[in-house]
């Protein structure tokens, strides 16, 4: 069993290099026939890439997809912002206690001029920047972070749009001080209160009480290969059978896949990413994600403010499967 | 006070379950299940838990027919729902209903850790949801008993949908004037402290309930600053400002009591004018 993303895709990530390496040959090469031998080579390998990929991903298992989920070279808020939205402005503080980067917050315009708030999880790519975002885990300091934004956007009647990407909320002696679970709590309560749309994206890791705090949303949308749980799988193995390492058969058993989300009905739909997943080619996903928001919003503008908030009560008020035998 | 007619059958003598000294049953019984040693509070059923709260006999539960599917066919989940089951006799960690205390018209819900640990699936989050929602309906106030390791599992995603759910519930108490109540037992966590007891109007806690967010497995594993000794406890969490007060079980009817005449006092008014 594959422990991280680079570890599955070792093959394909190997081809790939193969290739690589055969292009800067290519255009070094002088001699037009030799050339020609090598472009045959270079198809070749293409196609094999293309069908190891095809194979692979047509046939991911919950485990597989909590790997991609994770993979370091997945387009984040950032570059999701960056693709999508134009005069993005990040704004900082809860103005109470301090700051918190894991969150990205701030005002932007869609490509039409729309004003739109953006309050998204961001991760770190680099061993800097994933200290300095703290794994994308939230601090009481980002949900009040995104409260602020959250009543902002309210007040200037602004689209909010999340785009959910944690593993969990910081579990820190810190945060606990701070009242981790209030702020994600006081969270959720201000995204019932708002009468402007809020849609959400899980983009990558969809982590239980750290994703929810900035997830209660009128449609909510799922990556092909995110996930969403109410435990990271190594942690509920660790729980039910004592063995942190059993995490893809906890996988299985917590069904967090997106497809999964969707037949429990409590996602609105699933954004297909690009062939070999959104990491290959980020700015295909990202078009994708963009049209998701055009429709949404321009649905949700139909809704009165009032029945907004309705409607989102009605969309988790029905969540829950029971017998009432 | 009520003494509690809860499961008492302890013989004559009961053991405290953290300091091991001896103790009266009946003694046991008449402090409400509190060691006269050492001052700790054990875990109430939700049985005694009615008892020694509300006005004798004046529960009446509801949506007692709510129970667990198990809709991701999760391993070893139906075993243990019929477990549970069978052992407390309780269809769900959640017993909700109308009640009295001191004569005044309330609506609860109580949870008992012993099903399950309290554990919230979509059983658990639809109680406390109607329980809400039944305080805006009753124009009543509401007091929750929390008692829960956090989110059930077992139900994967509809368990985590049910933490914005309960929430959504509390929100509507909020805009509709209705009073919310919350004690936090023994223990109170992760997805149900991360959701509906943590946006209580009032927050109220047993002493040295354990309470807090990670699970102390993860807490350990993450911890770069030095924990507190009484981390993850209901005074560490008082301290920080997140719970109102702390009530010994003796008081606790008591205090119910005042903030239910306080708090509620308009309703009541409402009540007898229209
Ligand atoms: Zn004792």
């Amino acid at each position: 069993m594959a422990k991280t993303w680079k570890e599955w895709e070792k093959p394909v990530l190997e081809l790939e290099e193969l290739i690589e390496k055969l292009r800067v040959l290519i255009d070094a090469e002088a001699d037009a026939t030799k050339k020609k031998e090598l472009h045959v080579r270079l198809e070749e390998f293409e196609k094999r890439r293309d069908n190891f990929i095809k194979v692979r991903y047509s046939r991911l298992g919950a485990w597989e997809k909590v790997l991609l989920a994770r993979a370091e070279p997945r387009p984040y808020t950032l570059d999701y912002i960056a693709n999508i939205f134009t005069d993005f402005t990040e704004l900082d503080g809860d103005r109470r206690m301090g700051a918190d980067h894991a969150l990205v917050v701030g005002p932007a315009a869609m490509l039409d001029g729309r004003p739109v708030m953006i309050v998204g999880h961001q991760k770190g790519r680099d061993i800097q920047q994933r200290a300095y975002r703290n794994f994308a885990m939230c601090k009481p300091e980002g949900y009040r972070k995104a409260m602020r934004m959250f009543d902002m956007a309210d007040r200037f009647g602004m689209p909010i749009i999340t785009f959910i990407d944690t593993p969990a909320a910081d579990p820190g002696v810190e945060s606990e001080m701070r009242g981790i679970s209030e702020a994600i709590a006081a969270s959720m309560l201000k995204m019932f209160e708002l009468t402007v749309p809020v849609v959400s994206v899980v983009i990558g890791e969809g982590g239980s009480g750290g994703a929810i705090g900035i997830g209660v949303a009128n449609k909510v949308y799922m990556q092909e290969h995110a996930i969403y749980s109410v435990i990271p799988p190594e942690g509920c193995a660790a729980i039910l059978w004592r063995d942190p390492t059993k995490g893809a058969e906890a996988a299985a058993a917590l069904q967090l896949t997106a497809q999964s989300a969707m037949e429990l009905e409590l996602i609105d739909e699933i954004l297909e990413e690009p062939f070999g997943g959104a990491h290959r080619d980020p700015v295909e996903a990202a078009v994708t994600v963009k049209e998701t928001l055009v429709a949404a919003l321009a649905d949700l503008d139909k809704v009165p403010p009032k029945k907004l908030k309705e409607q989102r009560y009605d969309r988790y008020r029905k969540m829950g499967r029971f017998q009432t035998a | 006070m009520p003494a509690g007619r809860g499961k008492t059958a302890i013989g004559n003598f009961a053991q405290c379950k953290k300091c091991k000294k001896t103790l009266f049953s009946a003694e046991f019984l008449e402090a409400l299940w509190i060691c006269h040693h050492c001052g700790h509070h054990h875990r109430l059923s939700s049985e005694q838990r009615i008892a020694c709260t509300f006005d004798e006999g004046s529960f009446v539960e509801l949506d007692a027919e709510l129970a667990s599917e198990d809709p991701l066919q999760f391993p070893e989940y139906a075993d243990k729902i019929q477990i549970a089951t069978e052992k407390t006799g309780l269809n769900d960690g959640v017993i909700s209903g109308r009640a009295k205390i001191d004569g005044m018209p309330v609506v609860a819900a109580i949870a008992d850790f012993s099903f399950m640990g309290g554990s919230m699936g979509s059983v658990g989050g639809e109680k406390i949801t109607r329980t809400l929602e039944r305080g805006v309906d009753d124009r009543c106030p509401v007091v929750i008993f929390c008692a829960s390791g956090g989110a059930r599992m077992q139900e994967g995603l509809l368990s985590l949908m049910q933490m914005p759910k309960t929430t959504a519930a509390v929100q509507r108490c909020n805009e509709n004037g209705i009073p919310y109540i919350a004690v936090f037992t023994d223990p109170t966590m992760a997805g149900v402290l991360a959701s509906y007891a943590s946006v209580a109007d009032v927050i109220l806690a047993e002493p040295k309930a354990l309470v807090g967010f990670a699970g102390a497995r993860v807490s350990k594993q993450a911890q770069v600053v030095k924990p507190p000794s009484d981390f993850q406890t209901a005074e560490f969490v008082a301290r920080a400002g997140m719970l109102d007060k702390i009530v010994d079980r003796r008081e606790l009817r008591g205090t119910l009591v005042a903030l239910v005449k306080i708090l509620g006092a308009h309703l009541r008014k409402g009540a007898k004018s229209g």
